[in-house]
């Protein structure tokens, strides 16, 4: 990976649904400039709204809080941190684990899945009551 | 959303973007539709899903549990790239059938 850095971009955002859309539409724009596949870009809108859904059900699940999504452009790569301040997580190797939620009916518990493997890189640091952290990367392969 | 009934089928057209915040009125309505005419076969047809990510999973295997209580079962068709990935890395084939244009998968 060439690692010289070209560009960041941060958005802060309330934990309101109709959020979701929009920030997958911000990062793919913002993303653009790597030029992308179509696939490469479909990859990053899914799992930029993995993570920031996960802030909107399960962080503040019954309150509204703040959401930031801050991303970097590399030569060859894109970082994507979304952090939020909300419950945080007891025990993240198990809410990886595919299938495990805490949502109920409306949820799949593949969203963690979902982001590992459509990004390269997938990590995810998280205090309980303090908030959370998911900080993914992908390899934009150059075209011809 | 459009559907239609053949006789013991209901054919579910979803499009938009599936994710959610959409889920919630999508799902109550394939629920109605589902509750009403009791089909033997839902088939959920995905061709207008512009996007689709984990919430719209949860639309397929509640679908295909609630059919199945109904003895029933689900058939997804026309499923463009972005969904199909989505459903592939849920290994969703397993359990419900995913038809692309005359072949089932
Ligand atoms: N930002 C977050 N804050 C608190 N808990 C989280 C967060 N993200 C994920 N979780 C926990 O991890 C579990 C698994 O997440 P995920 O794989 O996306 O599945 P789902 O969202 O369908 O439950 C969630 O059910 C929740 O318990
Ligand atoms: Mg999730």
């Amino acid at each position: 990976m060439n690692m010289k850095k070209h560009d960041k971009m941060k958005l802060e955002i309330e934990s309101k649904s109709i959020n979701e859309g929009f920030t997958r539409a911000a990062v793919a724009a913002f993303a653009a400039r790597l030029d992308p596949s179509i696939e490469e870009l479909g990859d990053i809108k899914t799992a930029v709204s993995e993570a920031v859904t996960n802030c909107i059900v399960h962080a503040y699940p019954d309150t509204i809080g703040s959401i930031q999504i801050t991303c970097r452009v590399f030569e060859d790569y894109i970082e994507i941190k979304v952090r939020d301040y909300g419950r945080g997580i007891a025990d993240v190797a198990r809410a990886r684990e595919p299938m495990y939620t805490t949502g109920g009916a409306d949820r799949s518990g593949m969203g963690f899945t979902v982001m590992e493997s459509f990004m390269d890189e997938l990590r995810v640091r998280s205090k309980e009551g303090v908030g959370t952290t998911v900080t993914m990367t992908k390899r934009v392969k150059p075209r011809k | 959303m459009d559907y239609r009934i053949d006789e013991t089928t209901a054919t579910i057209s979803i499009s938009g973007e599936l994710d959610h915040h959409s889920l919630r009125e999508t799902s109550l309505e394939v629920n109605r539709i589902i509750d009403t005419y009791l089909p033997k076969t839902l088939v959920l047809d995905m061709a207008g899903v512009r996007f689709m990510d984990s919430s719209g999973l949860a639309l397929v295997i509640g679908g295909s549990r609630k059919m199945s209580e109904l003895n029933g079962r689900v058939i997804v068709k026309n499923v463009p790239p972005q969904p199909m990935k989505v459903l592939n890395a849920a290994g969703v084939s397993r359990f419900v059938t995913i038809e692309t244009t005359g072949k089932v998968v």
